[in-house]
């Protein structure tokens, strides 16, 4: 499970690099290079977005890059079949992040065994509070996959207990409010909330949302175990193409 | 784990991300509040009665009634709500929320533009800030409502994401919500999203259905055999339906809009075509137009309001117990129906509201004398001048068009 992975790379590192990744975006091709690229750069563990039509946790970038997957066809089986080439491929665990309509579609449970069969640990679902995930958990559960919850800046202290009694794997800390792939101030307000995150639960904490230079990763350093890394690699892939990409990735380290 | 709150059968929910959860848990606590408190629905009657013509009339439509020789017609006149529809029910309803929770600056969507306008004078009466998000595609179908928003001092967005209508409108009012919501409420604009959204809608809407009960029993000593009500979201029809779910003799059916007919492919018929299954989008569970992988589809009405590709998590409980009824108008069955009520009784529904004539002018025929039926005219049509003028062909509509054109040209 995705804890014992975290807690041993984070002997040796002294945090841990997640990215993210549109599926399809701006095409399998490129979505394929880009993951080979960011294992080599040596990121820890990837997020693989399955894209959705009505994305409405995502902004302006994010949200552009699931149009544009849509808009070449890129099916939930053609996102499947590319999680399971680059989960075998790629030494490093892969989640599965999406909206729970793409979850409940094809089968809740059914979805579950897939991810497993297919060699992915977890899966991120913004739009699914735990209040309406009965099933999933029961499904995450029989399959040993993680299901990873999100705190946000405005989550209460008995709420993130709560939330933490449900997860598994690492929790998500999103760092403000808002959508992701806006500026997040790094500053004492997210030392307090980091804090107040760390004392509701024993998993390891991921931050994401804003995280942009290797500035912002040296700030999270012994606050947070994960930096998650998310819209700016995908602007750094438009600008600057996959080689760009993984000039970034490394730089982060 | 037990159904949780804001369910009605397997429909609706609260299918946030967690930013959202503190505000919209405050939302639920101000709506249970105010909904246990007599004196706030007092002050929302009184409000809408000094501000809105309420009671609004139901009117024996005399002529229609001798024209199809069937079933006696009435119209509930929500056309005649200020700013021209019944949204303005739903958004004076959250504008007394809003003060309760002190907030300062209100957000919504909107399709047809009556939302948005609506709220924007909710904004301007109440001193709030404005944003509304519409899809690009409607700002250029329904220019003269975007024109009156802006007189009224509200910010319009045009969405330019997604099929640019209203489902993509939606999302970016969401998008603002997750950022502001300390200072800003999201004024949604029909009984759909997450709980209590679609509860509370009703709710405001139900003065609809309350009033219209208490006129047919004054006016004919009856119910209604039938009452009609054309969905978009949801709202019009629940609130005139809420006054007779409890009397199962009435038949309460609801029109979708059929676009340029089912079997095409372009319309916005959840609930009357096999064409929507469940999926869980937008905040909440119900029927949903999207394909097998679950992306939400395209769809189609002449009426922008009625554009939308889910439905009222409660109008699906209501279509799997059987107690609501649902069917479909195209697009040139809503031109015809519009331009006979306008001919035959004076009145002039909205695109979205004509569908509720449609569908009843279908069935009223083969009715007998002493049965009644009784269409909610969501809204007025005056609105829609020139999609109506083109659906028309009116040549003079045209030119005048024309040469208004020439004038701005050549100034
Ligand atoms: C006049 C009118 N009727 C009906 C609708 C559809 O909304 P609902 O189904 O929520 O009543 C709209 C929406 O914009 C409208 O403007």
């Amino acid at each position: 499970m995705l804890r014992d992975y975290i807690e041993k790379k984070r002997v040796e590192k002294k945090i841990l690099i997640m990215t993210h990744i549109v599926i399809g975006a701006p095409d399998l091709e490129t979505s394929y290079q880009t993951v080979k690229a960011m294992v080599e750069a040596g990121v820890d563990i990837m997020e693989l977005q399955i894209p959705f039509s009505e994305p409405v946790a995502d902004g302006p970038v994010i949200l552009a890059a699931n149009q544009t997957a849509l808009d070449r066809k890129v099916t939930v089986g053609q996102c499947i079949d590319f999680a399971e080439r680059v989960a075998k491929e790629f030494p490093v665990p892969f989640l599965f992040m999406s909206y729970y309509n793409i979850v409940f579609k094809y089968g809740v449970n059914k979805f579950a065994e897939m991810m497993s069969a297919k060699g992915l640990k977890g899966a991120i679902v913004p739009d699914l509070p735990h209040e309406e995930a009965a099933q999933y958990l029961a499904a995450m559960k029989k399959y040993h996959l993680d299901p990873i919850f999100l705190y946000a800046p405005t989550t209460s202290d008995s709420r993130m207990k709560e939330i933490s009694s449900h997860a598994s794997g690492f929790i998500y800390c999103v760092a403000r409010k808002g959508v992701t792939g806006v500026d997040t101030s790094f500053s004492s307000d997210l030392d307090e909330y980091l804090q107040r995150a760390h004392t509701s639960t024993d998993l390891p904490l991921a931050l994401g949302f804003g995280v942009q230079e290797k500035a912002d990763v040296d700030f999270l350093k012994g606050k947070a175990d994960i930096a998650i890394i998310g819209t700016q690699s995908l602007r750094v892939l438009a600008e600057k193409g996959v080689a760009g990409v993984k000039k970034f990735i490394a730089g982060m380290q | 784990m037990a159904a949780h709150k804001g369910y009605f059968g397997e429909f609706g929910g609260q299918f946030l991300p967690e930013i959202l959860h503190a505000t919209i848990t405050g939302l639920e606590q101000v709506f249970e509040t105010a909904k246990h408190d007599p004196g706030f629905w007092k002050e929302y009657e009184t409000l809408m009665q000094n501000y809105s013509c309420r009671p609004t009339p139901l009117t024996f439509a005399e002529n229609l009634t001798k024209y199809f020789n069937g079933a006696q017609i009435w119209v509930k006149r929500e056309d005649l709500n200020h700013t021209g529809s019944h949204k303005l029910n739903n958004v004076m309803g959250q504008g007394l929320l809003v003060k309760r929770m002190k907030k300062t600056r209100v957000i919504a969507e909107t399709g047809a533009g009556q939302h948005g306008v609506a709220t924007a004078t909710m904004a301007a009466k109440f001193g709030f800030e404005c944003t509304i998000y519409m899809g690009e595609v409607d700002v250029l179908r329904q220019r003269p409502n975007v024109f009156w928003m802006e007189r009224l001092g509200a910010t319009v967005v045009p969405v330019k994401t997604g099929s640019r209508i209203l489902k993509d409108a939606i999302n970016e009012a969401l998008r603002d919500w997750v950022g502001n919501m300390d200072t800003t409420h999201y004024v949604l604009g029909t009984a759909c999203g997450a709980h209590p959204f679609p509860e509370m809608v009703t709710w405001f809407q139900s003065i609809v259905g309350i009033e219209t009960k208490k006129q047919i029993l004054e006016a004919t000593g009856k119910l209604p055999d039938r009452v009609y009500a054309c969905v978009g979201g949801g709202s019009n029809a629940m609130g005139i339906f809420s006054g007779f779910l409890k009397d199962t003799a009435v038949e309460c059916v609801g029109i979708e809009a059929g676009g340029r007919g089912i079997a095409t492919g372009e319309h916005a018929t959840r609930l009357a075509s096999p064409d929507a299954s469940i999926g869980v989008s937008q905040g909440y569970k119900t029927f949903f137009l999207q394909d097998d992988d679950g992306q939400m589809k395209e769809t189609h009405s002449v009426a922008a309001g009625l554009d939308y590709v889910g439905v009222s998590p409660i109008l699906s409980h209501l279509k799997e117990t059987g107690r609501v009824r649902f069917e479909s108008a195209t697009d040139a069955e809503v031109i015809t129906a519009l331009s006979l009520a306008v001919k035959k009784e004076g009145l002039i529904p909205a695109l979205e509201s004509s569908h509720a004539f449609a569908g009843a002018f279908r069935e009223v025929s083969q009715m007998a004398p002493e049965q009644i039926i009784i269409i909610n005219q969501s809204g007025r049509g005056d609105k829609d001048i020139f999609t109506i003028a083109d659906a028309l062909h009116d040549p003079k509509w045209r030119d005048y068009i024309k040469d208004k054109a020439g004038e701005y040209n050549a100034s």
